[in-house]
């Protein structure tokens, strides 16, 4: 057993995890945080994404031991006292979700793709769900949605500059 | 599925981590975890522990030194720096995914070696080297004699991969292609190529069982490489297809490495 100090979406939790537990099962079962979702299991899904220290990652491929000390944000963090980001707003106008089950590890991953890419074209948001399956939208709705959000986003960049 | 039980340790020095592969039986070093992970999760290792080097120090660096660039194994394959190199730019976002690629390392896809990775194949493309270091004492290998087979190297089980060098030389086009059924999964074949004057160099993968370089004839690179591969055919191709698909990817590779060299 070994003990890990790790901040979850602002709020720091100590616990004695099994050696071998997946981060995946420790943010579910043990802090209860269930909206990160567990697939595949190896990385192909993309439906347990996380942001792990600013960067976003499968939590299926990480050890609960490895995250000591480490910052992680789940779909949990995203919304700000009550208020849902410009990006979980975009995939709530463009119906961007059916049954939500793929949801949580893209808006993480669109998260984390936005913060780099400012200005993405189409193209480099499809590359991005690559990584991500989804069997009810299509993809197209979500294609939308991440290249509104990016449009808002510039948009209001530009309005600030 | 979930990971057999191992036992987790974690060092903060290289001196530590090496002890630790040494005195222990069936360790394997933990660097990105982005195949191991995977490979526990679906219970075809079954290591006694894991050894965690994603604290040790200074294994992270990426610089240029005698003309190569010089990258420490934990470099996450997402490292801004790889790119430097014409050719890492170019293969690297055929590796996984963004989110596998801020875990992955250079250093574990080069000790893990799958046939068709895209980073062990540059790497025997450009002739680079690993460097490699065990409590016994540090060697360098060079890229021709690392990849021995489907994920087979010429690591010893208590070395550790301290950093990997990948030449870069002047007046050279470099160009890699990849087709894979959707990006980021395992690619059908892959080529990548340099051009330098009327020197041609192509090496292949995923078609063979260790990244391959090929004589090929610079007049007609594509089908004289095609003609020196035995692909086996998959569940999704035929070894035709993927004959052919030789020959399409490297006619493009040299192509392209062609016009760059000139430009």
């Amino acid at each position: 057993m070994i003990v890990v100090d790790v901040t979850v979406n602002g709020r720091r939790y100590r616990e004695e995890v099994e050696d071998r537990l997946l981060l995946s099962d420790f943010l579910r079962g043990r802090l209860g945080l269930t909206g990160t979702h567990v697939g595949c299991e190896h990385g192909v899904c993309g439906a347990c994404t996380v942001l792990y220290e600013g960067a976003a990652a499968r939590s299926c491929l990480l050890l609960a031991a490895q995250a000591d000390g480490a910052e992680i944000v789940t779909v949990e963090g995203l919304a700000r006292d009550g208020r849902l980001t410009p990006l979980q707003e975009a995939f709530h106008r463009r119906h961007a979700l059916q049954c939500g089950f793929c949801t949580p590890g893209i808006l993480l991953a669109a998260t984390d793709f936005l913060a780099r890419t400012p200005q993405p074209t189409r193209a480099e948001i499809e590359d991005l769900l690559s990584g991500h399956l989804c069997r009810c939208t299509g993809y197209t709705p979500i294609v939308d949605a991440i290249a509104e959000a990016a449009a808002a986003q510039a948009g209001a960049e530009g309005a600030g500059a | 599925m979930k990971p057999p039980p191992f036992r987790y340790l974690r060092p903060s020095t290289l001196e530590e981590a090496l002890a630790m592969l040494a005195a222990e039986e069936d360790a394997k070093p933990l660097a990105g975890g982005q195949s191991l992970l995977p490979a526990l999760n679906m219970r075809l290792v079954r290591p006694s522990a894991l050894v965690d080097v994603n604290r040790v120090v200074g294994l992270d660096d990426v610089g240029t030194r005698d003309g190569s660039l010089a990258v420490g194994a934990l470099a996450r394959q997402a490292d801004a720096r790889l790119r430097r190199h014409p050719l890492l730019a170019e293969a690297l976002p055929h590796v996984g995914h963004a989110a596998t690629r801020n875990r992955g390392t250079v250093g574990g896809s080069l000790a893990h070696a799958d046939a068709s990775a895209e980073l062990p194949l540059c790497l025997v493309l450009l002739g680079g080297a690993v460097r490699a270091r065990s409590a016994r004492g540090e060697r360098e290998i060079p890229a021709s004699n690392f990849f021995l087979g489907p994920f087979t190297t010429a690591l010893a089980a208590d070395e550790l991969v301290l950093e990997s060098t990948w030449p870069l030389e002047e007046d050279t086009g470099y160009a890699f292609e990849e087709l894979a059924p959707r990006h980021g999964d395992y690619a059908f074949a892959a080529a990548a190529a340099a051009v330098r004057g009327d020197e041609v160099r192509v090496a292949v993968g995923a078609v063979v069982p260790r990244p391959t370089l090929l004589e090929v004839d610079p007049e007609n690179p594509g089908a004289s490489a095609a003609a020196q591969v035995e692909p086996w055919a998959t569940v999704h191709a035929s070894a035709a297809y993927l004959r052919n698909l030789v020959r399409v990817l490297v006619e493009r590779a040299v192509a392209r490495a062609r016009e760059r060299a000139a430009a």
